[in-house]
């Protein structure tokens, strides 16, 4: 049983960790979090859930079920990452999970906004590269410290030049990844835009 | 960068502020919700003592669990009837048009919004739900958010976004008969690939689009999202003009014309610079089915799944991962493929128009005694007026079960779900891995022209054989 959960909050400069390695291109969200699931008023209950058809079918052989990956935190991923549906569940099962980071080949967009939202940097790197980050997890630990001002992660054997969106870079570096208060400091500008819209005068009621 | 495109003109009217960050604050003019993505969102407003900011530019309805055999309240499901009566006290609460079960106008969000008139040209939506692109078809800019976006909106009405690059989709000639907007932008994902949207908004444009209905505008918008595109639109025109007059929440009256001028004024300029173009000829295209896994594993009705070497290296892995979750041998013909279980409906083919091209298939036909075969309408407009017609009539005498609105087995949050490895030919958008409910249950995604044709042979076919 995995620690309590407690989710990320303000800056996020450093995160160290142990690399889970997930092979596969264009995995969905369905994939990381099955349907059924999404029946739920809260996401609290999410995590031992996180990729449960896979795991299932792999009977106890998927990363998410090895023992040796029960503590990692920096998952790392191939193309297009979260495609499908919007369910921010996914992100919110990985982050449950134990999940801190990702580094992928890429990433669907809805599910990068998600990870964004919730506090996941999502980096990507080329092919090869992390090509040769899963056959090096495929044989030992890999342990990564990435610090996020300078896009670098480091282990004893690699160096890592990572790529992040600069808006998502910043945003961790300051803490505003939360984006709530930050769009709430504008509530003057807010107002001015919905008065400036022009279909704001032309709808019509629905009650 | 694109320039005076309709998408850097709406983008542009809805910019609040430039983030310190890079990215935009931009307004959101209609924001839909419903009970999946929405309740972890207000919990959120509660716990940081925030109201909703704008709640008449929130409607909700409810259509991800509800049953479509019984749906009297409280529901079977427990935890479905929870997650309803949670969305009805949020808004109560926080006073938000909620368009409930018997309502009269209940059913997808993305079926129920354009049909009210809620859905506008130059507006941007957001709704916590990746086909929110379906709402593009109006030429609005329009895209799903996960649930913290949610919050956001009801909170400011804003959200941070990184404005999208833009690529024309330019559709040359026209579909032949028995070809649909699902044939064409299946093809249009198989082409250029699952992925090839991430970072893009698609406008859809050209002869074959402009002929196509404000429906079948909804379908191609729709999928955009499969394309990983999160947004797709279609300039507005004179189909969309005449689509909107006279609906529950359009403009009236003086409020019309001036919103007519405006909307004129919205669709790109002739000589607007895209950041990508591509061409499709629209002519060429079959029937069209998905093999494998990813809704880009689409081939034409009268060609075999692809073998291993003709797929480019990209794709050759989730090609092998497919061919063993499927059970299809490369070489093997999609056509005759025996099929199990037919759905029509969903928010990509659940409307009038679907059902319509449906029935008149199955018209005086059986679905074969090996199928299961269900029709679930978009909404209970879409379900009324199906009755008028008799279309429910019709797929009733066919072997079809005629169901109540909802998403249904599209994703298989309700109890409609396969069974084990069944194949079903769906006219949904998702042939994800245990997408209809069972961990090895398989999809195939074509139009409700070709999941007619498949319920009546009981294996995949060409509608074509039906129809001239």
């Amino acid at each position: 049983m995995k620690s309590e959960f407690i989710p990320p909050i303000g800056k996020i400069t450093q995160i160290n960790g142990q690399c889970i390695s997930l092979i596969g291109n264009d995995i969905d969200t369905d994939r990381i979090i099955p349907a059924r699931f999404l029946k739920c008023v809260n996401f609290a209950s999410l995590g031992e859930s996180v990729f449960e058809d896979d795991r299932k079918t792999l009977k106890g052989k998927h990363p998410f079920d090895l023992e040796e990956n029960k503590n990692a935190s920096i998952l790392i991923v191939n193309s297009n990452f979260g495609c499908g549906s919007s369910r921010e569940h996914a992100p919110q099962a990985l982050i449950r999970w134990g999940i801190k980071a990702i580094i992928g080949e890429s990433f669907a967009d809805i599910f990068y906004s998600n990870c964004i939202a919730i506090g996941i940097p999502c980096f990507t790197l080329p092919k090869k590269s992390i090509e040769e980050i899963q056959n090096y997890c495929d044989n030992q630990f890999l342990f990564l410290e990435i610090d996020l001002k300078k896009s670098l992660a480091k282990s004893k054997d690699l160096n890592l030049n990572l790529e992040i969106k600069e808006s998502s870079r910043k945003m961790f570096l300051s803490g505003e990844w939360d984006a709530t208060s930050t769009l709430l400091d504008n509530e003057n500008l807010i107002e001015n835009k919905f008065n400036q819209l022009p279909y704001i005068k032309f709808n019509s009621n629905y009650s | 960068m694109s320039k005076d495109t309709l998408f850097d003109k709406v983008w542009d009217l809805h910019k609040v502020s430039s983030l310190p960050g890079g990215s935009d604050q931009i307004f959101i003019g209609l924001h839909l919700i419903h009970e999946v993505t929405s309740p972890q969102a207000f919990g959120a407003l509660k716990d940081k003592n925030l109201t909703v900011k704008f709640p008449n530019r929130t409607v909700a309805t409810v259509d991800h669990i509800v049953p479509t055999d019984n749906q009297n309240r409280p529901f079977k499901d427990n935890l479905a009837e929870q997650m309803i009566e949670t969305l009805e006290k949020n808004c109560l609460q926080h006073k938000i048009k909620f368009f409930n079960i018997g309502s009269g106008s209940q059913g997808i969000v993305h079926v129920v919004a354009p049909e009210l008139g809620l859905t506008q040209p130059g507006m941007t939506i957001a709704c916590g739900d990746s086909h929110t692109s379906t709402h593009g078809a109006f030429g609005s800019i329009a895209f799903g958010i996960g649930t913290s976006q949610v919050r956001d909106v009801l909170a400011t009405q804003t959200i941070a976004m990184n404005k999208l690059k833009v690529r024309q989709i330019w559709c040359e000639n026209q579909l032949s008969n028995g070809v649909y907007a699902k044939d064409l932008v299946l093809h249009i994902i198989n082409k250029l690939g699952v992925k090839a949207g991430v970072g893009f908004a698609y406008e859809f444009a050209g002869p074959a689009i402009n002929l196509l209905s404000m429906e079948e505008r909804m379908t191609i918008c729709n999928m955009s999202i499969e394309g990983g595109a999160r947004c797709g639109y279609i300039n507005p025109d004179e189909k969309t003009f005449s689509y909107m007059k006279n609906r529950l929440c359009a403009p009236k009256n003086q409020h019309w014309e001036k919103a007519l001028t405006w909307w004129k004024s919205l669709k790109s300029d002739e000589d607007s610079i895209y950041d990508d173009v591509i061409k499709i000829d629209a002519s060429k295209i079959e029937p069209t089915v998905t093999w494998g896994i990813t809704p880009g594993q689409s081939i034409g009705i009268n060609q075999q799944i692809p073998l291993l070497d003709e797929l480019s290296p990209n794709d050759k892995l989730v090609a092998e991962e497919a061919y063993e979750y499927m059970s299809f041998k490369p070489g093997q013909s999609i056509k005759d493929i025996p099929v199990e279980v037919c759905f029509i409906g969903s928010c990509t083919n659940g409307r009038i128009s679907d059902l319509r091209i449906a029935a008149k298939v199955l018209k005086d036909k059986k679905v074969s005694k090996n199928v299961k075969a269900f029709v679930v309408p978009g909404s209970e407009k879409v379900a009324n007026e199906a009755k008028q017609e008799g279309l429910d009539q019709i797929f009733k005498d066919s072997g079809f079960q005629w169901r109540e609105p909802g998403c249904s087995m599209c994703l298989a949050m309700n109890s409609d779900k396969l069974i084990g490895n069944q194949i079903s030919a769906s006219s949904s958008n998702r042939n994800f891995k245990g997408r209809q409910g069972s961990p090895s249950g398989r999809t195939l995604l074509m139009s409700p022209a070709m999941v007619a044709a498949a319920a009546i042979n009981g294996k995949v076919s060409d509608v074509r054989e039906f129809i001239n």
